[in-house]
């Protein structure tokens, strides 16, 4: 019989710490900061209006674009949360979540040989996203001397004449790292003269602490080459819903939503609904959600300092990524010991690239009384490795 | 009052057992600086003391609670404040509203069983001057306590890892 696997399939890497995760499942009594979602359940208004949509009859395809009253909403909310400018019926694309949206971006622009330079560490799924396309993702490293900003220092020693596109996470998972007009300004000059596309995946965008959230599309010369990518699951609470949206400039928007009406037709009308009421409804819950994620920082991040894992104070995201170095373990066995000696789980930083090696993720989107806990035992933990 | 008050606010409520290294922690700003703010709150009356929410059933000291409705006459130049004073000195009044509706005032009373309570409202509130109608309703079951769920369960199970 032939191999049937395609050449594409076979050259994305499985998720190689899988096993030892799998590990966890087995274990009572684990407190997990490996999981990339909110702790909290959807605010019960928008569960309500989804609940209320499916009473109703409401269980339909909408259009491919997704609901009008959807898009209208956001249409205006990031016209007013961000200055962000989409018409909603010509440069919107309601999506199933925000992984759908960056992998039909992806196939409407990038052909087999280009290069996507993608920063790095950067969650896992966007390199593959490039390799399934045919294109060849180029890391490029963002460094903690910089709190892992984009540097156009770094931009400019990968960018090269097959460079396409520019894809961009910030607020970062699994950083936190955000970057600042003045940061966007800097590469905006590079992309210009590279004449690159950006794709910029902001999910984590109501999640800044610091100052407000800058989206790249708003610095000048960027709107017409800009990709912007964003959805609910972060700050609503919504990652079971898989709502999200791609914005972009028409040509773009078009070829994108040829590519989604043949493999999705259409995001679940039950979460559009449900979205539709989180804009409209779920700002006191989402800022509430929000001031209790930076109070949990404040503590995890001051108490990861304390212990010896030093740590800068993400600006965004709910992931802190404390360094490891210092106790002589690699990210990956400190991890593993950690899980299996004191029952905490965390994600090796190499998992999210080279430029993440001796760093771990800690999601700190669990209780604080969870968060105490984890700090007790990985401090124990470490007292040990010093005996 | 500031943004950083309103926070100090809601974490005190939610734990007022808090230490002052902590909330410093929490609301980025410097331990005296967090001292003298609550001394302010407190001295403003906006802290008007501090308390646990205790589960009496469970520490086996179960008690019965009743929402007590009451109709009342209104007292020339006083309204309802001196009536209102009157009842919420006994200490099985727990809490005391005005409202609006066919009744007038709420109150929320315990007692050690339901014989107690009904014996504390017919014997010192249903009397009083002024009350023209009392309706007790017992409580049976509690869902929900000071913005707590107290039964069943939020959320499901979330598996421990994600990239």
């Amino acid at each position: 019989m032939r191999n049937f696997i395609s050449k594409n399939a076979e050259a994305i890497p499985p998720s190689g710490i899988r096993k030892f995760f799998d590990l966890a499942l087995t274990m009572a009594d684990v407190i997990s900061l490996g999981v990339g979602e909110p702790d909290f359940t959807t605010p019960w208004n928008v569960c309500e209006a989804g609940i209320y949509s499916i009473e109703q009859g409401t269980t339909s395809y909408t259009s491919n674009r997704g609901l009008q009253e959807l898009r209208d909403s956001l249409s205006e909310y990031l016209k007013n949360h961000y200055a962000l400018r989409y018409d909603a019926n010509r440069e919107m694309i309601i999506t199933s979540g925000v992984s759908e949206a960056l992998d039909i971006a992806i196939r409407a622009v990038i052909d087999p040989g280009d290069e996507a330079l993608v920063t790095e560490p950067i969650y896992v799924s966007y390199a593959p996203c490039v390799t399934l396309a045919g294109g060849i993702p180029v890391p490029v490293p963002c460094h903690e001397k910089d709190h892992f900003r984009l540097t156009p220092d770094a931009l400019m020693e990968k960018v090269s004449k097959r460079s396409k596109v520019l894809i961009l996470n910030f607020p970062n998972n699994p950083t936190g790292a955000v970057m600042k007009r003045d940061d966007l300004k800097a590469i905006a000059d590079i992309v210009i003269d590279h004449d690159l596309l950006v794709i910029s995946d902001e999910v984590y965008a109501e999640l800044t602490y610091e100052g407000s959230h800058v989206a790249p599309a708003t610095i000048d010369g960027l709107w017409e080459r800009t990709i912007t990518l964003n959805g609910f699951s972060k700050a609503y609470a919504m990652t079971g819903w898989r709502i999200g949206y791609l914005c972009a400039p028409e040509p773009i928007c078009d070829a994108a939503l040829k590519i989604h009406q043949y493999v999705m037709l259409c995001a679940p009308v039950m979460g559009q609904i449900a979205a539709n009421s989180a804009i409209r409804n779920g700002e006191d819950e989402k800022d509430k959600m929000v001031t209790e994620y930076r109070v949990r920082r404040n503590l995890f991040v001051h108490d990861l300092n304390r212990i010896g894992l030093p740590c800068h104070v993400p600006e965004g995201a709910f992931y802190a990524f404390p360094s490891v170095t210092s106790t002589g373990l690699s990210d990956f066995e400190f991890a593993e010991q950690l899980l299996k000696e004191e029952r905490v789980a965390v994600v090796p930083g190499t998992v999210f690239g080279d430029a993440a090696k001796g760093h771990l993720r800690c999601a700190y989107a669990v209780s604080r009384k969870d968060l105490k806990e984890a700090v007790t035992r990985i401090e124990r933990f470490m007292s040990g490795l010093r005996t | 009052m500031d943004e950083k008050d309103l926070l100090i606010l809601q974490l005190l409520e939610e734990n007022s057992s808090v230490s002052v290294d902590e909330l410093s922690v929490m609301v980025e700003i410097p331990a005296r600086d967090v001292e003298c703010r609550i001394g302010d709150l407190e001295g403003a009356q906006v802290i008007r003391k501090y308390s646990a929410v205790i589960d009496w059933e469970r520490a086996g000291k179960g008690e019965v609670w009743a929402i007590i409705e009451l109709k009342v006459n209104p007292e020339r130049d006083f309204g309802y404040d001196r009536i209102a004073e009157r009842i919420s000195k006994f200490k099985q009044v727990r809490s005391l509203r005005l409202i609006t509706g066919t009744y007038d005032f709420q109150l929320l009373v315990t007692g050690k069983n339901m014989q107690e309570v009904a014996r504390f409202v017919s014997e010192h509130i249903a009397p009083m001057d002024r009350i023209r109608e009392t309706a007790t309703h017992i409580i049976m079951k509690n869902y929900k306590e000071n913005g707590n769920t107290l039964c069943g369960h939020e959320g499901t199970e979330r598996i421990p890892y994600s990239f």
